[in-house]
């Protein structure tokens, strides 16, 4: 019993074990029963089943403790029932920590025969962790060779196996050195190979040992275990051996998961707890590339390795800095979120710089650092990838999907970091005049939305010029996607200008295009241009609903950037817009517009009131052309919808005020009437649909039955159709300009 | 242009492929011993995949970079890098026989302008130029890629470009009887390909540049398209061929050859700066 107290220090389990564990203590703690005894005298006094499992888990493993000589399993008894109770236990549950201890070294010690080591080392699945101090003890077994060779290698399967279970790893690094001599034997070779890669650290890596493991080359040939051990010897030490590995190998280890990787799995599923995950194995291969082609026009991004030039920069600098190489975090390494947070201050960027792109939390990191060269040379990279690789641009490339998955990344890069690439922006500048407007054509759109703020010359030149010309010959559909993509636009600005609003103190920069007024400026012609190509659109494409929809989903955004994003710019739709939406054929249309005006209204009473309060000085104010635009628009709203007055009322000069001598001409009976929210064509189906459900006798559709009582009947329904748009309009516009509609706002 | 021409003879009359070159990262002059043992010991790895190489030792092929410093067009240009590639025969292992067979250069002339706003952590060597195989341009290449994070692309030469070598190497005088300047053209839009050759004699192409050249030591696009108009007038009046129509594809003068596909060869040493100056400025345009 001496060594069992020995190391009895129980290291805290991992949760979801704990009833295993206090029970075990408890029975320790309960005064030293005889386990021989326990069995014969007090049959099961608990008739709980764990309990029981318990107890005769604890008796096997003292009866294995205290085994002294040589016991043949066929004619002990009591052997076979203990090697079933651990096995059993083992499968089902897994072993507590302080078993591996005992079991390990009556394996390894060579007091049975091969079949019961074998039995035991197979039976020794952790329930939690397995204390270090068990596997030190193991490996001085393993020196002194009393276990054979099929025992050694059963163990070497099964440190691998369980290698993250183990609770602690300092001592076995120590170990390095004697783990390393074991290479020498042939059959453990690969094993060693294995455990070696899970162990090494950067200072393991030193010139005697890559020459044995050379020389083992040079016995054995090139076997993907030692290529997989130099390769990590590569990565520390760039500088002292290199390999490239061929592109097609996947396994580099045998399987060595033996029979417990299932057990593990099975208990890990049903204690639904979570274990360690294993290491995945991380070596520098490439992608595999679909095809050949020359090596510096290769569309792909690059796999994340060490900057091995920086290591030999601080070599050769003689740096002596904490945080330099020795200390320095292979990127190769990297695959948690955890490991980041752990490394982040002597983490390195990967070599080639292309290939954060593929790796979220290496762009985690650039999100942290403010490196200029980091920017530059993924800019420079991008660049070159980009105008080599665009398909419009280059005669004969033919790489068409890949070029479109290339487009992709970078749009979910820009996406991640919330910020445009400016590669990618003159590579929009340059290929949007030349492009066809069907090849890769979401990608680009997409990437459009990510232009960063610039001088409008540039942007009308560059953007707005050729993206006019594809607009206003190609479908509907292509129109609707790219005022999409403008409105993203105009969003990802006013988000940057709310950002950098907030950080407005520590401003470095503040070139000409950050500043408030030229933001203003840039974000006013965008407005503009978007009004302008959306009026030509209506006309071309005779109002379709679907079009409509995304010009009016760009005004949401318009009218509301005063209260949302804190800009000091209101601009009305034009009159090309405003006409089309109010008189459309579908009531969303007309819903939508009942909104944006709702939210115009909001936004440009928030900004009387603060020009009023004057508590702040006001940079920017609002021009008296906006409030007179948006009164001349409610009127011609409030006169179609509610009070039938729009044809005498209307003053915009692009409105619909018409003589009376002209409007009896179309015949037309109830012309006054014919845009309330009765007769509107976009609402009449409500109307009918209202009129079946008040009267459902009457069948002549007499809509001038709702008035009075019945018409605040009709508002709630249409209310409760999902008109929001509507009910926000009238309820916040309508009563009072129906009193006073002229002197709004 | 007070280059050694004994130091930089062994650029000439060779033909070396173009690429351009984005700014090296963390490139540094100190390193270019480690460079040549990491290069090398990359070399040997990657044409014997899955074979570690330990770097240092002595392998079948040697590489050496060094410095060419006198290859530079002004005081901020960083001086032009040199990789050789010398194959050591397996016989003579002792014996210093060694056979280069692949060069490459990294240089910068007068990129100055361009190159002022990058930070220090870059070096600017904007243009590389290689004779030898390509699959040691692949390696080495490669092995650039991945130590200083930079690109590299061929450099094509529009026909534009060589419309304007053609007349800036006329202008140019050479000692020793020259040898006649040749224009090739291409003919589009033939099932066979069709080559023009035409060939002026120096003088006479010097004498008509020297009536269209306004001021002497400055050029301008003006001037090349009036000079190389009435070189397909004088064809025309001849042949009845339309040489504006074809594709130019290749200029030789004595002073270096071009050809649009990205090769160039130096025929005189004293012309040598000159003529990088332009490939230089065409390699930061291609990677602006």
């Amino acid at each position: 019993m001496q060594r069992r107290q020995s190391s009895k220090t129980p290291k805290q389990p991992l949760q979801g074990h704990h009833k295993n564990q206090t029970d075990l203590s408890a029975w320790r703690k309960g005064g030293r029963i005889d386990p021989e005894k326990s069995v014969q005298n007090h049959p099961t006094p608990n008739s709980q089943k764990n309990d029981r499992q318990q107890d005769s888990l604890e008796q096997a493993l003292c009866y294995f403790e205290k085994v002294q000589d040589r016991v043949s399993l066929k004619k002990n008894s009591v052997l076979q029932k203990h090697l079933a109770t651990v096995e059993s236990i083992a499968l089902q549950r897994g072993l507590p920590p302080e078993g591996f201890d005992v079991l390990l070294n009556v394996a390894l010690s060579g007091k049975f025969a091969d079949t019961v080591n074998t039995c035991l080392l197979k039976s020794l699945v952790p329930a939690s962790v397995i204390p270090e101090s068990s596997i030190i003890s193991s490996v001085s077994w393993l020196c002194v060779g009393k276990c054979s060779s099929n025992i050694q290698l059963l163990f070497l399967k099964w440190l691998i196996t369980v290698f993250d279970f183990i609770d602690h790893k300092e001592q076995i690094h120590a170990l390095y050195g004697f783990f390393f001599s074991f290479l020498q034997d042939e059959k453990m070779c690969p094993y060693v190979c294995h455990l070696l890669y899970l162990l090494t650290r950067k200072e393991n890596v030193r010139p005697f040992r890559i020459r044995r493991l050379l020389d083992l080359q040079a016995k054995m040939g090139m076997q993907s275990h030692l290529q997989a051990l130099l390769s990590l010897y590569k990565l520390f030490c760039p500088e002292l051996v290199t390999i490239t590995l061929p592109g097609k190998m996947k396994t580099y280890f045998k399987n060595s998961e033996g029979p417990w990787k299932a057990a593990i799995n099975a208990i890990r599923q049903r204690s639904q707890g979570n274990s360690p995950l294993s290491q995945p194995l991380f070596l520098g291969t490439a992608q595999p590339q679909s095809r050949k082609r020359k090596w510096n026009t290769q569309l792909f991004i690059p796999a994340s390795s060490t900057n091995r030039n920086n290591l030999e920069q601080d070599r050769g600098k003689n740096h002596v800095d904490l945080y330099s190489t020795n200390k320095s975090f292979p990127v190769e390494q990297l695959q948690t979120f955890p490991q980041l947070l752990e490394n982040i201050h002597h983490l390195e960027f990967p070599s080639q710089m292309g290939s954060v792109l593929t790796n979220p939390l290496l762009l985690h990191y650039m999100n942290c650092i403010k490196d200029e060269s980091v920017y530059l040379r993924l800019n420079y990279w991008m660049g070159q990838t980009l105008q080599e690789e665009c398909t419009w641009c280059v005669a004969d490339n033919q790489y068409e999907d890949e070029f479109k998955e290339f487009l992709e990344t970078v749009y979910k890069t820009e996406c991640f970091l919330q910020e445009g690439f400016s590669s990618c922006e003159e590579f929009l500048y340059k290929s949007l005049p030349l492009w066809d407007g069907f090849c890769c054509r979401s990608q680009i759109l997409r990437l459009v939305s990510w232009i960063p703020l610039g001088s409008f010359s540039e942007m009308k030149s560059h953007l707005y010029d050729p993206l006019a010309q594809l607009f206003f010959t190609s479908s509907l559909y292509f129109k609707c996607s790219v005022l999409e993509s403008l409105k993203e636009l105009l969003q990802n600005w006013l988000n940057w200008h709310v950002i950098h609003l907030d950080s407005a103190s520590d401003s470095q920069v503040c070139s000409l295009n950050t500043t408030l007024s030229g933001l203003v400026n840039v974000v006013a012609e965008l407005i503009q241009f978007v009004g302008w190509i959306s009026t030509v659109a209506l006309r071309l494409e005779n109002n379709p609903t679907f079009l409509l929809y995304f010009i009016l989903d760009f005004y949401e955004t318009v009218c509301d950037m005063y209260l949302r994003y804190s800009l000091p710019l209101l601009i009305m739709p034009p009159a090309g817009v405003f006409y089309p939406a109010l008189l459309s054929m579908d009531s969303v249309s007309l819903n939508q517009l009942c909104y944006i005006m709702y939210r115009y209204r909001t936004n440009l009473v928030a900004a009387k009131e603060n020009e009023q309060s004057k508590k702040k000085i006001l940079q920017f104010k609002f021009s008296s052309q906006t409030y007179q635009e948006y009164n001349q628009y409610i009127i011609a709203m409030v006169g179609c919808l509610w009070t039938s007055t729009a044809f005498q009322k209307d003053i915009h000069p692009q409105g619909l005020r018409m003589d009376e001598e002209l409007l009896k001409k179309t015949a037309v009976q109830e012309f006054k009437t014919s845009f309330n929210i009765v007769y509107h064509p976009a609402m009449m189906g409500y109307a009918v649909l209202f009129l079946q459900q008040a009267w459902p006798d009457d069948t002549t559709f007499n809509f001038s039955l709702i008035k009075g009582k019945k018409w605040n009947w009709y508002l709630e329904y249409l209310y409760a159709q999902g008109l929001k748009g509507l009910k926000l309009f009238i309820e916040s516009s309508i009563n009072r300009v129906s009193q006073a509609s002229h002197s709004k706002a | 242009e007070n280059t050694d021409p004994q130091r930089i003879a062994f650029l000439l009359r060779k033909q070396w492929t173009l690429y351009s070159v984005t700014p090296l990262y963390r490139f540094s002059n100190a390193h270019l011993k480690n460079y040549s043992r990491l290069l090398s010991a990359f070399i040997a790895a990657e044409r014997q995949k899955g074979w570690a190489v330990e770097v240092g030792v002595e392998l079948d092929i040697k590489v050496a970079v060094s410095s060419l410093p006198d290859l530079k067009g002004s005081d901020q240009d960083h001086a032009a890098i040199l990789v050789e590639l010398f194959s050591r025969s397996p016989a003579s292992q002792k014996t210093s026989e060694e056979k280069l067979i692949w060069s490459g250069w990294f240089c910068c002339v007068c990129g100055d302008d361009f190159f002022e706003n990058v930070p220090e952590d870059f070096t600017c060597l904007p243009l590389f130029l290689t004779n030898g195989a390509e699959s040691y341009t692949a390696i080495v290449g490669s092995w650039f890629q991945k130590t200083f994070d930079c690109c590299f692309h061929r450099l094509a030469i529009s026909p534009l470009n060589l419309s304007w070598m053609a007349a800036m190497w006329t202008g140019c005088k050479v000692d020793k009887t020259a040898s006649a300047m040749e224009l090739i053209f291409s003919v589009p839009g033939l099932l066979q390909p069709l080559d023009i050759s035409y060939a002026i004699h120096p003088e006479d192409a010097k004498a008509l540049w020297d009536t269209v050249q306004k001021t002497p030591g400055e050029i301008t696009q003006e001037e090349v398209d009036i000079f190389m108009d009435c070189l397909y007038s004088h064809f025309h009046r001849h042949f009845k061929i339309r040489l504006s129509a074809a594709k130019l594809v290749k200029v030789s003068t004595a002073i270096a050859s071009a050809h649009c596909d990205g090769i160039i060869k130096f025929l005189q040493s004293q012309y040598l700066i000159g003529v990088l100056k332009l490939l230089t400025e065409l390699a930061i345009s291609q990677i602006q």
